[in-house]
């Protein structure tokens, strides 16, 4: 039986009453590159609110290592493993790269003495050392000191993925990640979440693009009006007839892309 | 130094520490127009305990500001529950309270105002103001001050990394309200009355401008906002019947030139760019 790190059990959520996300059920396995994909609507980005606890969930369950934390704060879900990134960039405008990485570490620095621990004027401390090299790794080692909001999309896009990681998060939850970066850009960001990966941290993906999506991932859920559609190996996905039904409408298709 | 040079070196010091006052609950994200609530406890708290309980100034300028920190603590609870606008009229509407309760107090002299024996000179009010900056300078250094800016540019996602966005917030009022305390005991003791009629809703629309003005980005703003609000009209006075225009007329100029405040982040990285030059961090395999 397969291990499974994030459980999402018989999940609805309704917003004035149309029902967005309809008993979905599906499992992440520990360890693993799941995709989360679907066309436009399909109620992906509400999936990962729902385990993130942006919005409260009407039926079911979300579960993290056999526990359900779907009633958990927001807040403490990241103490728990469960970290993201966001589907339109939501870094800190008026923060550095490396401040922006920092908060990524806030989940591991919550004792009082912590929190007055001064970050930035003690050069280069445990934290800052951390979140630089994380940066660097990432390839953005010649940004932590510049505001965010003067840096160009895809690098903010990437500081977003790195900020993510940092908390050393069980799952990692990345909404579109590849986005707007370019060919050389969005192949640095797969070759970044396979590092990712290799560490143990499981990735679960929404992502358009399908060419990063196979090159990633190992294992897709698909989602067509709120419904799960599809659950299986990357392999297989495109031979699925519901899945090119909902992509193209038709059963005449070569690619569900 | 001169009378008069001290005399505003003095109200520069006040302007200083209440605009720090103002700024901490605003590098959060809340705007306070009710800081002249806040300086006037702290006045006539201090005030009270050095004149009336007879403790030394410097203990009656610290417990003063307890006091007005504790206050603000309290009512914190009711007034982040609101947001945006109305919290600007709640904060506004607590310190209206607060002028009508001390005007009505005969303990405090009612209307008629509280004499405060201790005289606070600048050997006194200088190193205070120097201590408020640089504490902020350090709060905004220090990881909570990394919260704090975290849930003024986007609360929901800073909670999500696991800010804890309530906590930050009342500590941010709080700290807020112990340095308009400070402030309110310079006044207090350096003027040695204090007149409810001082800590009007004008004096924290103008603390709020200091701030504003200044920028909310980084500490430096409510220092430059201070320092030019209490500064320029000095300044200005070669034009005695015009000064006002001109200040306003420059206000209005900076609003449109620099909607974000004097001093912001990226402005400070550019001035510090040609002198800093830091090495990338060295890649670490994993």
């Amino acid at each position: 039986m397969p291990d499974s790190v994030l459980s999402f059990q018989n999940v609805s959520k309704n917003f004035s009453g149309l029902r967005v996300i309809d008993e979905v059920t599906f499992d992440v396995e520990r360890g693993s590159r799941t995709a989360l994909i679907g066309p436009n609507g399909a109620g992906k980005t509400t999936v990962f609110n729902l385990i993130s606890g942006v919005y409260p969930i009407d039926q079911g369950q979300v579960l993290l290592d056999g526990d359900d934390i779907s009633t958990l704060p927001v807040r403490q879900r990241i103490n728990r493993g469960i970290s993201r990134s966001f589907q339109n960039i939501r870094l800190m405008p008026h923060l550095s790269a490396v401040e922006n990485v920092m908060l990524g570490q806030h989940s591991h620095s919550r004792s009082i003495g912590s929190l007055l621990f001064p970050l930035g004027w003690l050069p280069r401390n445990r934290w800052a050392k951390q979140a630089e090299e994380a940066l660097a790794q990432a390839g953005l080692g010649t940004y932590p000191g510049e505001v965010v909001a003067n840096l160009p999309y895809g690098v903010q896009k990437r500081i977003e993925v790195v900020r993510a990681m940092i908390s050393e998060p069980k799952v990692l939850m990345l909404d579109e990640p590849a986005a707007g970066l370019n060919e050389q850009e969005t192949e640095d960001l797969r070759l970044l979440l396979e590092q990712v990966s290799e560490r143990g941290v499981t990735l679960l993906v929404v992502e358009h693009d399908m060419q990063f999506v196979r090159r990633l991932c190992d294992q897709v859920v698909v989602l067509n009006f709120g419904k799960k559609i599809f659950e299986g190996l990357a392999s297989e996905v495109q031979e699925d007839q519901a899945v090119k039904e909902a992509y193209l409408g038709t059963e005449d298709v070569g690619d569900a892309a | 130094m001169s009378g008069y040079w001290a005399g505003i070196m003095a109200i520069l010091c006040f302007n200083i520490v209440v605009a720090y006052s103002v700024f901490l609950p605003a590098a959060s994200g809340q705007l306070n127009l009710g800081a002249a609530g806040f300086v006037a406890i702290g006045a006539y708290s201090s005030g009270y305990i050095s004149t009336d309980l007879g403790a030394p100034m410097l203990l009656a300028i610290l417990l003063g500001a307890l006091v007005t920190g504790f206050v603000a603590f309290v009512i914190s609870f009711p007034i982040l529950r609101t947001r945006g606008v109305y919290m600007v009229l709640a904060t506004f509407a607590f310190a209206e309270v607060v002028q009508g309760v001390f005007i009505n107090l005969e303990v405090f002299g009612a209307a008629a105002g509280y004499p405060v024996a201790a005289f606070a000179d600048l050997n006194v009010i200088v190193p205070l103001t120097i201590g408020v900056v640089v504490f902020v300078f350090f709060l905004m250094t220090t990881r909570l001050g990394l919260s704090m800016r975290a849930v003024h540019d986007d609360e929901p996602v800073a909670t999500l990394f696991g800010v804890h966005a309530r906590f930050t917030q009342v500590t941010a009022f709080t700290l807020g309200g112990v340095v308009a305390g400070i402030g309110g005991a310079i006044w207090a003791h350096n003027f040695n009355y204090v007149e409810i009629q001082n800590f009007n809703i004008l004096l924290s629309i103008f603390v709020l401008l200091y701030v504003l003005i200044g920028g909310t980005q980084t500490a430096f703003g409510p220092l430059i906002g201070a320092v030019f609000f209490t500064l320029m009209p000095e300044a200005l006075r070669v034009s005695e019947e015009w000064r006002f225009v001109i200040f306003g007329i420059l206000i209005i100029l900076m609003m449109v030139v620099r909607p974000e405040g004097l001093v912001t982040r990226t402005m400070l990285d550019r001035i510090k760019g040609p002198f800093i030059r830091r090495k990338p961090a060295p890649v670490v395999d994993s």
